[in-house]
């Protein structure tokens, strides 16, 4: 079915703006970069259509990329449902942000650039998505790493855009670190990094080695879809152009390590102690970052938190053991988290570049396409029936109930925080009067468009898209139980919080300000986010920092390793100063040694007796 | 006929060399050195073409004739050389011949 033309479309894109962009008009660099994505999702519609159901995996090898003693590596391509699902949202999605950012970028710099690192990181979700074997697909997470760090740090003309590209690359290799063990502990057990060889085996091992591998596992998703403790670099990597915050910082490629969980779900099963872990990062993650999200001004960093928040979501969902609920939740995720993103985009170019919430308000009639499509997107992750991410947070908390109703609990409370977090920045944003300077205009049409076609995905992704249903057979999961009293129940916490906001935001705006003045100790922890950032810095980096130069540089380097480089040299010296009083320019001294030098020999052939032959 | 025994010229080939290496590190005139060099290479003659009888071949013979012509040589050129010598520096005192040295 020619699988391999799905991530290569993307990568051509890349090479051809990437090398020759720079010298081609704007609208050749679109018609190049947008081209080669969408004919990549029709090419996934086509593949899709012609393999039919899908009930058994489509594998295609192309070639033995590494062979080394036990060691077989293929470059193998696979679409099995899952993957299927994971195609359709990159592919999707990313098509729709790709358009967007024409006009999102109309007048940035480095246009040619920018479209070209999009299409390189097309590839590598895609190559992510569709591998076969660990390899493969740890060829993509690393990928998508990089077109991650290079569009988080697009302007590179700014410092904080720089550091914050760092800081996510960074965190992100702890995260791989665990991957790779993880890789290496598969490899010494199985034999083979191919999924469908260590997925039959898997169910044989002993339940220590698959705990080992899946908590091996998860640290690896913990870094890429930003979960406690390693969610520090999501909120930062906001400092990239909105589109790519939408596409890989909320879409796509965060969601990588809920797939990765799901894709390996046989070792899960079998190894509860790990899931249980995911499922508590997972809830833990998820209410953490819905308080940061209560009470941040930067509307890129709410939708971050909440991002990170949402993935908190999606871990619970898997880690109750409800995969298929986790990659529901992360299909609808993309829908309105994308349309959030592209939203808030639409708005900080209508204020020509003005994120700060507290300049904003009132921009209900003047960006109204904006705000209606943002709507959608609010309703939608505040889990109001029927709208998409009701389905999905309700599947998730069903599960979580079955499996331990504390997590349920603390689930509700965290959708009742995320609609209030949501409608207060809505209402920051587009209700009252208008507390900025700017000239607020509408976006083009190239923009709002993709923002309607989310807004319809966000209203009706749920309904249309019963991912549960096609996904249950391939985690082999029994069928979810409804339960009308808890739907009720995490439905009326959604619509308080989103009451709480209206009466706090509009009806009384003064109220928000007066309450935070009478918690300010717990509001200004929670404003500073805990001061986590700060933790770090003084945990891990400052020591790293000091350490490096302190004990790396001046003792170990200095010392040590200069003083070994500078020590040879000094003895060679003087071994020299020593030999050359040899040469001393007298030839009779030079015949002594000679004579003295074959008397030795001889006395030493006398003492081996003779010659050694 | 009672043969002359093969230790015989071995034990003279042997002073010889002995002699000459005494020469060569004793002995301060450059003439003189060189000579010393010349009773070694005899000497080492000598003993190949005791062995060359003594073994009935050949190759102790042409190693004799080889070394003859090496000497010859090594007479024309230093010969040539300590002529040069005493030119430049008015002095066969090889001692005082020592500007490689620094």
């Amino acid at each position: 079915m020619q699988l391999w033309l799905i991530p290569l479309l993307p990568l051509a894109g890349f090479a051809i703006n990437g090398l020759w962009g720079r010298r081609f008009s704007k609208s050749l660099v679109n018609l190049v970069a947008i081209g080669c994505v969408l004919l990549s999702f029709a090419w996934v519609l086509k593949t899709l259509y012609g393999l039919g159901d899908l009930s058994s995996a489509h594998v295609e090898h192309y070639f033995t990329w590494i062979q080394s003693g036990a060691l077989n590596v293929g470059c193998d391509l696979a679409v099995d449902r899952l993957t299927a699902v994971m195609l359709l949202v990159v592919t999707g999605v990313g098509s729709i942000i790709h358009i967007y950012a024409i006009g999102y970028m109309a007048h940035e710099g480095g246009y040619y650039r920018f479209f070209a690192y999009l299409n390189l990181f097309m590839f590598f979700m895609l190559t992510l998505v569709l591998a076969a074997n660990f390899l493969v697909m740890f060829v993509g997470w690393e990928g998508v790493g990089l077109c991650s760090y290079l569009l988080i740090g697009f302007y590179f003309d700014k410092k904080f855009a720089t550091d914050a590209g760092n800081k996510a690359f960074i965190v992100n290799r702890i995260g791989d670190f665990g991957f790779s063990l993880a890789m290496f502990l598969i490899f010494v057990n199985f034999h083979s990094l191919d999924f469908a060889s260590v997925f039959q085996q898997a169910p044989g091992a002993s339940v220590a080695t698959l705990t080992t591998i899946g908590l091996l596992l998860m640290v690896g998703a913990c870094g890429k879809s930003a979960q406690l403790p390693l969610y520090v670099w999501l909120p930062d990597a906001m400092a990239g152009p909105t589109p790519v915050s939408a596409l890989i910082h909320a879409a796509t490629m965060v969601t990588a390590g809920v797939y990765m969980t799901a894709r390996c779900w046989v070792i899960y099963t079998h190894a509860p102690a790990a899931m249980h872990a995911i499922a508590i990062i997972g809830i833990a993650t998820a209410f953490f970052a819905a308080t940061i999200g209560l009470a941040q001004n930067d509307i890129k960093k709410v939708f971050a938190y909440s991002t990170v928040s949402q993935l908190g979501y999606m871990f619970v969902g898997v880690g109750s053991g409800a995969f298929s609920t986790g990659i529901y939740h992360l299909v609808t995720h993309a829908f309105f988290k994308a349309l959030l993103f592209l939203g808030a985009g639409s708005v900080i170019h209508a204020l020509a570049g003005e994120q700060d919430m507290s300049r904003m308000g009132g921009l209900r009639k003047k960006i109204p396409w904006t705000f209606a499509t943002m709507m959608c997107a609010a309703v939608a992750i505040s889990g109001v029936p029927p709208f998409a991410g009701f389905y999905s947070k309700d599947a998730i908390l069903l599960a979580a109930h079955e499996y331990a109703p504390w997590i349920y609990w603390l689930g509700v409370v965290t959708a009742g925080l995320t609609a209030f977090y949501v409608f207060r920045a809505m209402f920051l944003t587009f209700f009252g009067d208008y507390r900025g300077h700017e000239h607020p205009h509408e976006s083009s049409p190239v923009m709002l468009v993709p923002l309607g076609v989310l807004a319809l995905l966000s209203l009706g992704g749920g309904y249309f898209f019963r991912v549960p249903a096609f996904l249950g057979e391939f985690f082999h999961a029994k069928e979810a139980v409804e339960d009308p009293t808890l739907v009720f129940i995490s439905v009326a916490a959604g619509l308080i919080g989103i009451a709480l906001a209206w009466v706090m935001y509009v009806t009384r705006p003064g109220m928000a300000d007066a309450f935070a003045g009478n918690v300010s100790g717990l509001y200004k922890l929670v404003y500073n986010k805990y001061f986590v950032d700060e933790m770090y810095d003084a945990a891990v980096v400052r020591p790293l920092v000091g350490g490096s130069r302190a004990v790396l540089w001046k003792i170990v380097d200095s010392s040590g390793i200069d003083g070994a480089v500078n020590g040879i040299g000094a003895w060679a010296q003087g071994v020299g100063g020593v030999l050359r009083r040899i040469q001393s320019g007298n030839i009779r001294s030079y015949a002594t040694w000679v004579v003295f030098g074959s008397v030795m020999l001889i006395v030493a052939m006398s003492l081996a007796g003779g010659l050694i032959r | 006929m009672p043969q002359v025994p093969i230790s015989w010229f071995l034990m003279l080939s042997a002073a010889l060399f002995a002699l000459g290496v005494a020469g060569f590190l004793f002995r301060r005139n450059i003439i003189t050195v060189f000579m010393s060099i010349e009773l070694m290479l005899n000497a080492v003659n000598l003993s190949f073409i005791a062995f060359a009888y003594q073994h009935q071949q050949v190759d102790g013979h042409l190693f004799a004739f080889f070394v003859m012509v090496v000497a010859a040589a090594e007479a024309a050129v230093g010969l040539a050389i300590i002529l040069t010598v005493f030119k430049n520096r008015a002095t066969l005192n090889i001692d005082e011949v020592d500007s490689m040295k620094n």
